[in-house]
């Protein structure tokens, strides 16, 4: 009996720990959940429920025992869509019986910790090629294509840095767009550049919350309704950040 | 010509958005291609002056579909790739028309834009939705006959 009550723990423990890595990682919430309770279930878990909000997870076990529930919090997210998929493969293994419980946890144990990023250099590169082509891809001349690459990666890099200094996602989003509007203006200003707009218009894109917003639907579609409002709030606000960052440059010419 | 130089740079483009994204190593070169055949789906129609609206919608419900079948095949989470298709067909020009046009005080033209921009965002959304009412679909039919 006491050996049966560890066993939930433990069991529990893995659900959560799965759980909070793909929260954290950008994972839609139908995912989290879907996947807390698949990985209970093959560990022999008749009744689970789990309820996910962005910013919390709610997990049950049922069994012969009184009802065990445990919550964990959520405050920092990021977007690891490498993590997800990890999770995602382990939890398939986990379904089909090729890992135990003990050693599950320790390969998400190990997820947990490990940095599996792009090195912050090849992210600021990837977001102003991005930007580039994206001038490109709105019909703007070739011309533009160095200063828009310019302003994208300059875009990005001061998103991830004044972050670190200020961690309030939305002042440091409005920053980096007044950042990307002045360097452009210099550039047309300088004659290096020629169309404003388009250049704003393709450095701007590596900031659009382009998951946030795709999530949102997904969750909504899903059922989630607190998930996915709240991921359109949050997706909401970086546009309007990013929008207001633009205007305060644009009101100045 | 052009054609040509739209496919490369949307291309690369939706790659690069993989790896801002962290997307693994070895899915980057599919996020590359669903960005490329949502957006040349796009380029195309707006070219034969179809409505940018109805565009988007048939280019998101592809893009949809596709990342569908690369989940399925390639066994990873949908939204790798759906996101990467996605940030092409965001109304990021119209967004910043009407924004400037709000600045400058010309609220009739910024509130056109505005609702222009808004309609293509729920098309986006649409066409989300639609794919995954297909997916559901297919996962439907090929449960009934077990049960």
């Amino acid at each position: 009996m006491n050996n049966n009550k560890l066993l939930t723990y433990d069991i529990m423990e893995v659900c959560l720990l799965a759980g909070s890595i793909m929260l954290r990682s950008g994972a839609e919430t139908y995912r989290v959940e879907d996947t807390m309770m698949r990985i209970a279930e093959s560990f022999g878990v008749k009744e689970s429920h789990s309820y996910v909000t962005p910013t919390g997870i709610i997990f049950s076990i049922e069994g012969s025992e009184p009802t065990k529930t445990k919550l964990i919090r959520i405050t920092d997210r990021t977007t690891d869509l490498y993590k997800v998929t990890r999770v995602n493969s382990i939890s398939r293994k986990i379904s089909s019986g090729e890992l135990t419980l003990e050693k599950a946890y320790h390969l998400l144990k190990e997820l947990e910790t490990a940095n599996l990023t792009f090195s912050i250099k090849i992210q600021v590169l990837a977001a102003a090629l991005a930007s580039g082509c994206f001038l490109i891809m709105f019909q703007g001349d070739w011309v533009d294509f160095l200063p828009a690459f310019i302003a994208g990666g300059a875009g990005l890099w001061s998103v991830i840095y004044i972050h670190r200094l200020v961690p309030i996602k939305f002042f440091s989003e409005f920053l980096a767009s007044l950042i990307i509007g002045l360097l452009s203006f210099i550039f047309v200003k300088t004659g290096i550049g020629q169309e404003l707009d388009k250049i704003i218009i393709g450095a701007v894109m590596p900031l659009v919350p382009g998951l946030l917003l795709t999530n949102a639907v997904r969750d909504l579609m899903a059922g989630h309704l607190v998930s996915g409002l709240s991921k359109g709030a949050e997706a909401f606000l970086t546009a309007f950040a990013i929008g207001s960052g633009i205007a305060v440059v644009v009101s100045f010419l | 010509m052009m054609i040509v130089e739209q496919l490369i740079t949307s291309f690369i483009a939706s790659a690069a958005f993989g790896i801002i994204f962290n997307a693994p190593k070895s899915s980057l070169i599919k996020c590359g291609l669903v960005g490329m055949l949502g957006w040349i789906i796009y380029i195309i129609m707006t070219i034969q002056s179809y409505d940018p609206i109805l565009a988007t919608l048939v280019a998101a419900v592809i893009v949809a579909v596709t990342s569908q079948i690369f989940a399925k095949v390639y066994k990873t989470p949908i939204i790798i790739f759906s996101v990467a298709g996605v940030i092409p067909l965001v109304p990021g020009g119209l967004a910043y028309d009407a924004m400037r046009n709000f600045v400058e005080n010309d609220y009739n033209t910024a509130i056109n834009l505005a609702a222009k921009a808004l309609m293509i965002s729920g098309s986006i959304a649409m066409g989300l939705v639609v794919s995954e009412v297909i997916n559901q679909i297919i996962r439907n039919a090929k449960l009934s006959p077990k049960n």
